[in-house]
């Protein structure tokens, strides 16, 4: 698909050295890999992330945890959650999982979206929102099984993180990607990432004695471009409420690629009803009303 | 309950009847009163402001060209709920006003049964026991009545959001808010319709108030005998001869 290169910058003004990401070819489907079994929760991905996407400076809330604020917002995408879990034998655990869009194959939020163009999913499979079309309805928030999506009462537009796609269009990698120290995080193509999550999970299980360890790439929703590596893949919703399902309301697919454009219809068919009936039957006149003269029927 | 309606219904009725005026003529009767007109087009006005913002929510794609009336989609989505407010409230108020003349009969029933004949346009006068309102309107007046309570309801879910109700919540409200407006936006072809072309001199009953007698003991025959104490079919019969002797 060498078409898909062409935007790809070659050279750069008063930049010594090659171009980042030319000649990189990013494979058709594209993955966000996150081990969180090795992540500090030192939170450069958090940082990262503003930076690129330019977003302004937003104070801390402090809730006696170690997040930075209680979910993701329009102009934070990406969050740190930190949950401690007490095991059984009395002992704690300290998950910490890095929650933003999870670039579904199946998007919710794509399908509750009623605009035109203001949600579109890429060839490699990152969704992103397109903030001229939106009109802020917000359907798409409770389209999504991750509460993903975010209101900024400003624009009245909804925002969330684009899996750095001005980054990946260019053959780089997303900023948070870029930034962890750890190596936690890991991008590449679906195959190689779910390859090493695999590997990484299966030596949790045999060498680390976490059995329950695993992958999150949920099937209910087609999979998603971003995996997790989990101690405990069987209790995903630990990790900062994970939902172990995931699901999209059935209504809007049958609601509004079925019935909305039907029922429309037939509302219009009222309007045709009342001019038809004018034009058949006619008017209904106060009584007594002239002598007919004539009747053609 | 029903006195302390009856009474605020009473006061305002009053109150309004001094701001403005109902003019009737001789040969005419009193069919609305001011504050019963006021209610109606403060309702027209607000369902056809919330109708047009919703146009540009419910297909963004068909409405492109419409929604910048409005100042764009997210503008329109952002007043729809308060002119949803608006109508309801003073839907509400014209419900209390008319509560009792809505009530379902069994004249109702019977005029239902008998539709067929009036849409055929075979029957030219209606039942001699329709009162004030026949069935037709009492139906459009109870669907608006629940079509509120439901676009209440779904519209503060949709307002509020998934965050407060949960996404299962809106999921389903969407789509019941969207089958209410469809509903109403048919029947409103048909209301529009029977109250100006469909049915001459109807019009005037929500601007001036007043309706000619001939009107009323055609389409309300019942009403007419209640308010006159004459029989309509007679005074009917009467009018034909006076016509027919010039
Ligand atoms: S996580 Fe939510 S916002 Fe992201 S693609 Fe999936 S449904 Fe859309
Ligand atoms: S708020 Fe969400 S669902 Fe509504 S138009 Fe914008 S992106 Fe689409
Ligand atoms: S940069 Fe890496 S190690 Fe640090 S918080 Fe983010 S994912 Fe975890």
């Amino acid at each position: 698909m060498s078409d898909r290169k062409t935007l790809q910058i070659k050279q750069i003004s008063g930049h010594s050295g090659p171009a980042a990401g030319f000649d990189m070819q990013r494979d058709y489907e594209v993955c966000k890999l996150i081990d969180t079994t090795i992540c500090i929760g030192c939170k450069a991905c958090e940082v990262a992330c503003v930076e690129w996407n330019d977003m302004p400076f937003t104070p801390t809330t402090f809730d006696n945890t170690y997040q930075t604020m209680p979910s993701t917002s329009y102009h934070f995408w990406n969050l740190i959650k930190f949950n401690e879990h007490q095991r059984e034998d009395g002992t704690v655990q300290w998950l910490m999982r890095k929650d933003q869009c999870m670039h579904c194959a199946d998007p919710g939020c794509l399908r509750a979206c009623p605009a035109d163009g203001a949600i579109v999913q890429y060839t490699n499979g990152i969704v992103d929102f397109q903030q001229e079309n939106c009109i802020g309805c917000e359907f798409c928030v409770s389209g999504c099984p991750y509460d993903i999506p975010k209101f900024n009462p400003a624009t009245k537009k909804v925002y969330k993180c684009t899996l750095c796609s001005d980054r990946v269009g260019q053959g780089l990698e997303p900023a948070c990607i870029k930034a962890c120290p750890t190596g936690c995080l890991k991008f590449g193509s679906k195959d190689d990432m779910k390859f090493i999550a695999e590997e990484r999970a299966k030596q949790l299980r045999e060498n680390f004695g976490f059995e329950k360890a695993g992958v999150y790439d949920p099937q209910s929703i087609g999979g998603t471009h971003v995996v997790y590596v989990l101690h405990d893949a069987e209790n995903p919703e630990r990790y900062g409420g994970l939902p172990k399902n995931p699901v999209i309301p059935w209504s809007y697919t049958v609601w509004k690629w079925l019935f909305k454009p039907v029922l429309g219809t037939f509302a219009l068919f009222g309007l045709l009803g009342v001019l038809l009936h004018y034009v058949t039957v006619g008017p209904r006149r106060a009584q007594p009303e002239p002598p007919i003269k004539e009747r053609e029927s | 309950m029903s006195t302390a309606i009856d009474r605020f219904d009473d006061k305002t009725r009053g109150a309004f009847g001094q701001i403005g005026q109902t003019e009737v003529y001789e040969g005419e009767l009193l069919r609305h009163r001011v504050y019963t007109r006021f209610l109606h087009w403060m309702v027209a006005l607000f369902f056809f402001l919330a109708l047009f913002t919703g146009f540009g929510i419910y297909m963004p794609w068909l409405f492109r060209w419409f929604t910048p009336i409005f100042g764009g989609g997210p503008l329109s989505r952002e007043m729809h709920p308060w002119f949803g407010l608006g109508f309801v409230i003073f839907f509400g108020l014209q419900a209390l006003n008319w509560i009792k003349p809505m009530t379902w009969t069994a004249a109702d029933t019977k005029w239902m049964v008998n539709l067929r004949k009036i849409i055929g346009g075979q029957e030219k006068m209606e039942p001699p026991d329709t009162g004030f309102f026949n069935g037709g309107q009492k139906m459009q007046f109870w669907e608006i009545a629940s079509g509120c309570i439901v676009y209440l309801i779904t519209g503060m879910i949709l307002w509020f959001g998934a965050r407060v109700f949960g996404r299962w919540a809106v999921a389903v409200s969407y789509v019941l808010h969207d089958i209410s407006a469809l509903i109403m936006l048919g029947g409103i072809f048909i209301h529009i319709y029977l109250s100006t072309i469909g049915q001459s001199g109807t019009f005037q009953a929500m601007i001036r108030g007043a309706v000619s007698e001939a009107w009323a003991w055609t389409f309300h025959p019942a009403w007419y005998k209640q308010v006159t104490g004459r029989d309509p079919v007679g005074a009917c019969e009467e009018a034909r001869r006076k016509a027919s002797a010039k």
